[in-house]
């Protein structure tokens, strides 16, 4: 269980980033953290990612509070952040340096068939586009058996099509070990497609606006995903300030 | 099961195949090593053709007697020079000498500088403390040491080798303190989340980052190498191409001058070409133009 309990974080210069974050999030769910620029998605995911600290409040895994990087927490940045130095398959086996030769040479081929770039293990990411080297970040946090999968916005560079080719081998990767997987992302149609709940966020300070549960199971174009998209994409438009007509249009 | 059973059933293979054949042109044919030859060689010839037609030409312009050639000897005299000079074993010690200060100078120079920069490019204390230091000094016309050299150190090898050393240190302290500090932050943090220990980060990601930029600071290291040991070699010696120069100059042998400035040429270029031999397959990851220019 990861739980979030009262998280505020201030920067330096005074800037309010979040304030008052509260989330339990159980095992195996996956969580969209969704809202427009500004409103501290980024900063919330980082604080659970232990690369910053919180102003107030304890960010806890199963427990312990996490302050700092921890082993069972991996992180899929926005851009892949692929060593250039470092072939495809020494990329995805980064994490794994404690473990003999063998079983990392076995772990890394497992999964760098399941985002099917199993004949790119030997190239350099210059060689790669830029949806393939996002999958190579993908496996390069898989691999690691994180407890807790942290995206920040991993698809939003991406057009559609590699995109939703993309939620398809992070949806097969997860259905392996289940991890808790925590989304952010600002496209409505990312958060239904992948999500449990999604949680929308609203700025100045980043706050809790609401949540949609979405339930399972459901496919891009049944009534669940679609009313959850209505809803969601009111609520968002009302994060941040926006009446629009949207959400009185009748189905 | 298979990765290529696992891929098919999760059916992304065959609809991933079309956009990797965009990011497979992009990465070089590793066949058809004959055409690479073949452009070598073009390339090899587009570079050598205008000196070559300098030298043709002021050949000739002596034959015809155009110019005497007395302050300026036609090439086949200052081959024939050369030719002798080789011949007689005098080169050799010449060379050999040369060749030994410039090692000695860039190995303790370069060696410093990169001690240096990497002390003060990871620790922000060293930085304040060191860098405005050096960075004054720096300012200073390397020659402008050479009397104290010569009052601290003798007038034999060492402020010879000295004045190398100084000369190559800079360049290769301001290239790697450079290469740290513009190390991406963002790779920085992949090391983070990884929980790499700070030795494990400086040798994982900060040592490959600097690598690129090290290696040209070097380059520029050894040019300057070769540029002092002339004036270390000028202001005194008794071997040495800097010498031969010298003694060209004293008895009117311009033909020697020439010979020893092609002897230069040659040691300088053919060091910097070992030197990026050797760091070569360090760098084979790098994603640069100058492959499609």
């Amino acid at each position: 269980m990861l739980t979030i309990q009262d998280v505020s974080k201030t920067y330096a210069d005074g800037t309010e980033a979040l304030t008052g974050i509260r989330l339990a999030i159980p095992p195996g769910e996956i969580l969209a953290l969704v809202g427009g620029s500004g409103c501290g998605k980024t900063t919330l995911l980082r604080l659970v990612a232990g690369l910053d600290t919180a102003t107030a409040g304890t960010i806890r895994l199963d427990g312990a509070a996490i302050t700092a990087p921890h082993p069972g927490v991996g992180l899929v940045f926005q851009e892949p952040r692929l060593l250039p130095w470092l072939t495809i398959a020494e990329n995805v086996g980064f994490g794994l340096a404690h473990l003999p030769r063998a079983v990392r040479r076995e772990r890394v081929a497992h999964v760098l068939a399941r985002v099917g770039l199993s004949a790119h293990g030997t190239r350099w990411p210059r060689d790669l586009s830029g949806g393939q080297q996002q999958r190579v970040a993908i496996a390069r946090a898989f691999v690691a058996d994180p407890v807790v999968l942290l995206l920040d916005e991993p698809f939003s560079a991406l057009d559609a099509v590699t995109r939703e080719d993309l939620h398809r081998h992070l949806l097969a990767l997860w259905a392996e070990t289940r991890p808790t997987i925590v989304l952010v992302t600002h496209d409505v149609a990312e958060a239904v497609a992948l999500a449990d709940r999604a949680v929308v966020m609203r700025p100045h300070p980043g706050r809790i606006h609401d949540t949609v549960v979405v339930p399972r199971p459901r496919s891009g174009d049944s009534d669940v995903a679609f009313a959850a998209t209505r809803s969601l994409r009111a609520l968002l438009d009302a994060s941040l300030g926006r009446i629009t007509e949207r959400a009185a249009v009748p189905a | 099961m298979s990765a290529g059973a696992a891929a098919r059933i999760l059916g992304f293979e065959a609809d991933g195949k079309t956009r990797e054949a965009g990011a497979r042109a992009r990465s070089r044919p590793h066949a058809g090593s004959r055409r690479a030859d073949g452009r070598h060689a073009v390339r090899f010839v587009l570079g050598v053709l205008i000196p070559l037609g300098l030298v043709l030409g002021w050949e000739l312009a002596t034959r015809a007697g155009l110019t005497q050639g007395r302050l300026l000897p036609p090439p086949s005299r200052v081959l024939g020079t050369l030719l002798a000079l080789a011949q007689s074993g005098d080169l050799r010690l010449h060379v050999q000498a040369t060749l030994l200060r410039v090692a000695l100078g860039f190995v303790a120079g370069a060696g410093l500088g990169i001690l240096a920069g990497a002390v003060t490019g990871t620790v922000p204390l060293m930085r304040h403390l060191v860098d405005p230091g050096l960075q004054a000094l720096r300012a200073v016309p390397s020659l402008a040491w050479v009397p104290l050299f010569i009052l601290w150190l003798g007038i034999l090898e060492t402020p010879k080798v000295a004045l190398i050393a100084v000369g190559v240190f800079f360049p290769v302290y301001i290239g790697v303190s450079g290469a740290i500090a513009s190390v991406d932050r963002k790779l920085v943090e992949v090391g983070r989340i990884f929980r790499l220990s700070r030795w494990a980060l400086a040798r994982r990601i900060l040592l490959p980052a600097v690598l690129p930029g090290t290696i040209v600071a070097l380059r520029t290291g050894l040019g300057l190498g070769f540029l002092f040991v002339v004036a270390a070699e000028l202001m005194g010696a008794s071997e040495g191409l800097g010498y031969l120069l010298v003694e060209g100059q004293q008895f009117g042998k311009p033909d020697q001058i020439l010979a020893a400035i092609l002897a230069f040429a040659t040691l300088g270029k053919l060091a910097d070409a070992l030197l990026v031999f050797l760091t070569r397959p360090l760098l084979r990851w790098q994603d640069v133009a100058r492959d499609v220019l």
